[in-house]
């Protein structure tokens, strides 16, 4: 239970993390919040030779309006986000989420950008950020790229970023008057990773719901967008929706995967649960 | 180069400066380096909250933290607010309602207990709840606990009248 020997380096810019990458690739890992990686680490699951420490990088902090996205740096804490009242304006599905991740402790270290590079299934993050159509900012020595959350997130604790890139901050398209926001899960215990969750967002314009998106968290090996159930709430006025007829597509269009915990049967039970609350939700927002 | 790097900071008011090994986490250098024994170690992966200690005046899991990260930082552990006497009223309280049995968890019961007070002197009994989820105690099924925190909050408040 005590983790493996490793080199530490005290990053104080970009190139000095650039400058580890290159060299030791897939030997070297990022330490932002350390709330997946040391226990990892611990457990002896991960042994990485050298440990590059980023919470000292300035240019991975904050939180700021730029065009019409919320950027969000990748250090940026829980915490930070809960108290912010930049995110509660322009992304208030993820101040809704932050409760929901692990305990106080916890959220006193772990960071928002450690949570999506980490793309733990059951995490919180990747499915709001998938729910809003944020943009992930990417940077390594030999350049920056954006990539679509939709482009990012590529299996269980498998991201497109490459051993020699540093993810920077993450767009997130503002809300506006007429977003609607859905967030809940069910866990065993206030802190637990979920049994089943949901993030949603839609617009709702001259009466009816429009570009509504519905993402499953803790159901497959990635957050899960159910595109064809979410496009049967188009056009239909947000109090009227039949959510039964909603929850049948879905269980007719995905199947959820069972985890060490909870049977696909129960999952299935609970997709339907939390659809019901959001449907009811959308409506209460809209009276 | 996995060898000791010299880390200075502050614990408990007093400037320690030690040569550390990259891998030793801050629950056990303040254990061992440090002899501070009442941060404890329980499951070393984040979940049972035994080695909870204040960092720069947050709570972090001592088990999770590497103490090289620790350079220029202030820690307090319940040592150290137990010399203050900013935990008094909380420690008086844990007996008088036997909010421990084994004391394992107490320290961090403690140290979580009194961030909840300074962010919000008056919390419910849920509030108390949630903000302790990630403190295991196997001994005194928390009723005790949470009696122990919420009563000492009221007589804060009314200290304060
Ligand atoms: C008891 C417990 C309960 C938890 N419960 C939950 C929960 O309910 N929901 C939840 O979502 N999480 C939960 N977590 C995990 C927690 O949210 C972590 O904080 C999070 O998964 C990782 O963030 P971090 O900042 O701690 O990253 P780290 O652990 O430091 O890093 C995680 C991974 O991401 C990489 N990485 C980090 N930052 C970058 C970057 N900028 N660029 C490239 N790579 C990077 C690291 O190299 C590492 O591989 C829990 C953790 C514990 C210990
Ligand atoms: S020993 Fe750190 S949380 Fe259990
Ligand atoms: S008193 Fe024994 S674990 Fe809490």
């Amino acid at each position: 239970m005590k983790p493996h020997a490793f080199d530490y380096v005290r990053a104080t810019s970009l190139q000095d993390i650039f400058g580890v990458l290159d060299k030791h690739g897939d030997d070297a890992k990022i330490l932002a919040g350390g709330q997946s990686l040391v226990p990892a680490m611990n457990m002896r699951l991960a042994a990485p030779r050298v440990i590059v420490d980023v919470n000292a990088i300035e240019a991975l902090h904050g939180i700021a309006v730029v065009g019409d996205m919320l950027r969000i740096g990748a250090m940026t804490r829980y915490v930070e986000i809960a108290a912010s009242d930049l995110v509660a304006r322009h992304a208030p599905l993820i101040v809704r989420a932050v409760p929901f991740i692990a305990h106080a402790a916890i959220r006193n270290r772990g960071t928002f950008g450690g949570s999506l590079c980490n793309a733990d299934p059951a995490s919180e993050l990747p499915a709001c950020v998938l729910a809003e159509r944020a943009v992930f900012n990417i940077s390594s020595s030999t350049g920056e790229r954006s990539v679509a959350a939709n482009d990012f997130f590529l299996g269980t604790y498998t991201t497109a970023l490459e051993p020699t890139e540093v993810l920077l901050s993450v767009d997130v398209p503002l809300s506006g008057p007429d977003s609607r926001y859905f967030f809940d899960e069910v866990a065993r215990r206030q802190g637990d990773y979920a049994m089943a969750g949901l993030a949603a967002r839609a617009e709702v314009r001259g009466g009816v719901l429009v570009d509504a998106r519905l993402v499953f968290f803790a159901v497959s090996d990635m957050p899960l967008m159910v595109s064809a159930t979410a496009a049967l709430l188009e056009g239909q006025a947000p109090g009227s929706v039949d959510a039964e007829a909603i929850c049948e597509a879905l269980i007719q269009n995905v199947t959820p995967q069972q985890d060490l915990t909870t049977s696909s049967v129960t999952k299935e039970h609970l997709m339907k649960v939390l659809t019901r609350r959001a449907i009811a939700a959308f409506a209460r927002e809209e009276a | 180069m996995t060898a000791p790097i010299i880390v200075t900071l502050t614990v408990n008011g007093e400037p320690v400066n030690r040569a550390v090994e990259p891998r030793l986490t801050l629950a056990d250098f303040l254990r061992d380096e440090l002899g501070l024994k009442g941060t404890h170690v329980g499951c070393e992966h984040g979940v049972c909250g035994a080695c909870t200690v204040h960092l720069n005046g947050a709570t972090v899991r001592g088990c999770l933290t590497f103490a090289v990260q620790c350079e220029g930082a202030e820690v307090e552990t319940v040592e150290g607010g137990t010399d203050s006497g900013r935990l008094k009223d909380l420690q008086d309280e844990f007996v008088a309602r036997n909010a421990l049995q084994c004391g394992y968890c107490t320290p961090g019961m403690l140290l979580s207990a009194a961030e909840l007070l300074e962010q919000n002197p008056a919390p419910s009994r849920d509030e108390i709840r949630e903000h302790l989820s990630g403190n295991y105690c196997r001994c005194t099924g928390y009723q005790a606990i949470v009696d122990a925190i919420e009563t000492t909050a009221r007589k804060r408040v009314e200290l304060e009248r």
